[in-house]
């Protein structure tokens, strides 16, 4: 059987998640395994990140590698959808107006 | 809006100044979160005020905890973006249970079926041998719990918050759980020889 990568997409997008899985995203799979290889034992949890977001936030906007000064909470930002998407609203929010 | 050191502003809301701070704040929180909710359909005008008054109560409630390491507007507007999502998560997924989205057979996948196509023959047998292995761990080595969160939050994309809420538990306890469940996977993968070097060569790197 020829399989298409781009049909395969195209299938989901059209019926959504699947029970038998053949709806899966292959795309998913591999975030996953990415996930699960770049785990490290010291990782932040939610509550902390969120006590840090607003000084993270800050030195963003100063034009600082807030990644480089905050680690951990750049690491949590790239693994947590939820946070991910706060850190991202508040940035918008705190730019536009200072 | 008057500017306001951090330490007048605590102290305004603290004190006879309070009803004056108070609107400041809330104009400044409003005015923020319709930036940051700008391209929401789900959002209008008076849900933003509805928001930005429950952030006041939380604000006012925890004027303690606020420990100056950013300025106070900033830390007051993270509050009133908590608050947001916190509803808009709710409300957009209030229909949805989680065995509904959470189906015995999500992860119930052929790993061939997975398999990037346009990689080269080495690459496609390396992402054969992890996904195979993977769907196996996530199988055997998993609890019920942290199978349970893993496909609600990593394949069908439900928010931490969301799952954490119908598991009885908190979005941060949940990330643990997850946590947890990685590195056991990692571990397990590293028992059988899997390097997490080679599992990030087999799908690329991030990005």
């Amino acid at each position: 059987m020829k399989l298409n990568w781009q049909s395969l997409k195209r299938n989901i997008l059209g019926v959504g998640p699947s029970s038998s899985g053949e709806g899966l995203d292959p795309d998913l799979l591999k975030e996953m395994a990415r996930g699960i290889a770049t785990t490290r034992p010291d990782e932040i949890g939610c509550a902390e990140c969120f006590d840090q977001m607003d000084q993270f936030v800050e030195i963003t906007l100063a034009g600082k590698d807030s990644s480089q000064a905050m680690p951990l909470v750049q690491d949590h930002l790239n693994r947590c959808g939820d946070c991910r998407e706060e850190f991202e609203a508040l940035l918008a929010a705190v730019s536009a107006v200072s | 809006m008057p500017e306001r050191t951090n330490e007048e502003w605590l102290a305004d809301l603290r004190g006879a100044e309070q009803s004056a701070a108070l609107a400041d704040l809330r104009a400044f929180l409003v005015r923020g979160l319709g930036y940051a909710l700008a391209s929401r359909r789900d959002v209008d005008d008076s849900i933003i005020e509805d928001f930005v008054q429950e952030a006041l109560l939380k604000i006012l409630g925890a004027l303690d905890t606020f420990r100056g390491e950013s300025k106070f507007t900033t830390w007051a507007q993270k509050i009133a973006v908590r608050v947001a999502f916190t509803e808009m998560r709710r409300r957009r997924w209030q229909d949805v249970s989680l065995d509904s989205i959470v189906e015995a057979h999500d992860l119930d996948f052929v790993p061939d079926m997975m398999i990037d196509p346009s990689a080269g023959p080495d690459q496609q047998a390396a992402q054969h041998i992890f996904l195979e292995t993977l769907q196996r761990l996530i199988a055997t080595e998993l609890t019920d719990k942290q199978r349970q969160a893993l496909v609600a939050v990593r394949i069908q994309g439900m928010p931490l918050e969301e799952v954490a809420r119908r598991m009885g538990t908190n979005r941060n306890a949940l990330y643990k759980l997850l946590h947890d469940a990685r590195q056991r996977l990692k571990r397990k993968m590293e028992a059988e020889g899997l390097t997490p070097e080679e599992m990030l060569a087999a799908f690329g790197s991030p990005g």
